[in-house]
């Protein structure tokens, strides 16, 4: 098929009308689940697919909140908070996870920064939070002590 | 799944329960055979037509998933809005009023 340049316009501007329909349909997510890093099989591998290009610090304005010993490594409670100003995501990564990238919550001017969420470990690992503020990464990390492993049956 | 928003001040706190299986896709079943992994992968809340909360979730979130998060905003008589999306595309939509 031959396009003239008007015609060329013409399906382009079709085609951007239909894109915005698409973009009009109710979205359930702000960033859609970022599955390179849901799957990596290492903690710096699991921060870099997260965080691509930031630097990270340790900070003692991030609270990690986390029992020291698990007795059910299925179901360890943890808190994050922080009175960082900009918060825009909180990450959780579980060291000797399979997959250490455990949860992602990102966050709003509107939102507290303070999230709490259950997760699995399957053995004695560093729990590792990190939040991102003002395009820099700060962490804080801890370790759990697992008494029965959370990923069997 | 079970919601529970409370103003506290200008903060209103949410508290959730979704009850969802989160298979891990590293289990094997009686024959050897692996189970395939079946999980949230996201959780939005909306208030006001505002997404306040926006969760992307692993297999390593325990089973029957919990999350409390907090938000300014709001006041007590708000109707929030949770739902989530598994990866084999499953969804769930719950309203809750903050009190």
């Amino acid at each position: 098929m031959k396009l003239s340049r008007r015609s060329f316009f013409k399906y382009m501007g079709a085609g951007a009308g239909g894109l915005l329909a698409l973009a009009s349909v109710p979205r359930l997510a702000l960033a859609a689940w970022n599955e390179a890093a849901f799957t990596a099989d290492a903690l710096a591998s699991a921060i870099a697919a997260r965080y691509p290009g930031l630097a990270v610090e340790d900070s003692s304005a991030v609270k990690l909140k986390a029992p020291a010993i698990a007795e059910n490594g299925a179901v360890v409670p943890v808190s994050v908070s922080t009175n960082l100003p900009n918060v825009k995501s909180i990450s959780l990564f579980v060291e000797k996870n399979p997959s250490p990238l455990a949860a992602s919550f990102d966050l709003t001017a509107q939102n507290v920064a303070d999230i709490s969420v259950r997760l699995r470990m399957g053995e004695t690992s560093n729990l590792v939070a990190l939040v991102e503020a003002d395009g820099k990464l700060f962490r804080v990390q801890q370790e759990v002590k697992v008494t029965i492993g959370g990923c069997g049956g | 799944m079970k919601i529970k928003a409370s103003a506290k001040g200008d903060v209103i706190k949410v508290k959730m329960l979704i009850g969802h299986i989160m298979e891990t896709g590293r289990r094997k079943d009686a024959d050897g055979k692996l189970i395939p992994g079946h999980f949230i992968t996201e959780v939005t809340v909306v208030h006001k037509g505002v997404t306040v909360f926006h969760a992307q979730l692993g297999p390593a979130v325990s089973k029957d998933p919990y999350l409390a998060f907090a938000f300014k905003g709001g006041v007590a008589g708000d109707k929030i809005t949770v739902s989530w999306i598994d990866n084999k595309g499953e969804t769930e939509t719950s309203e809750s009023v903050i009190r």
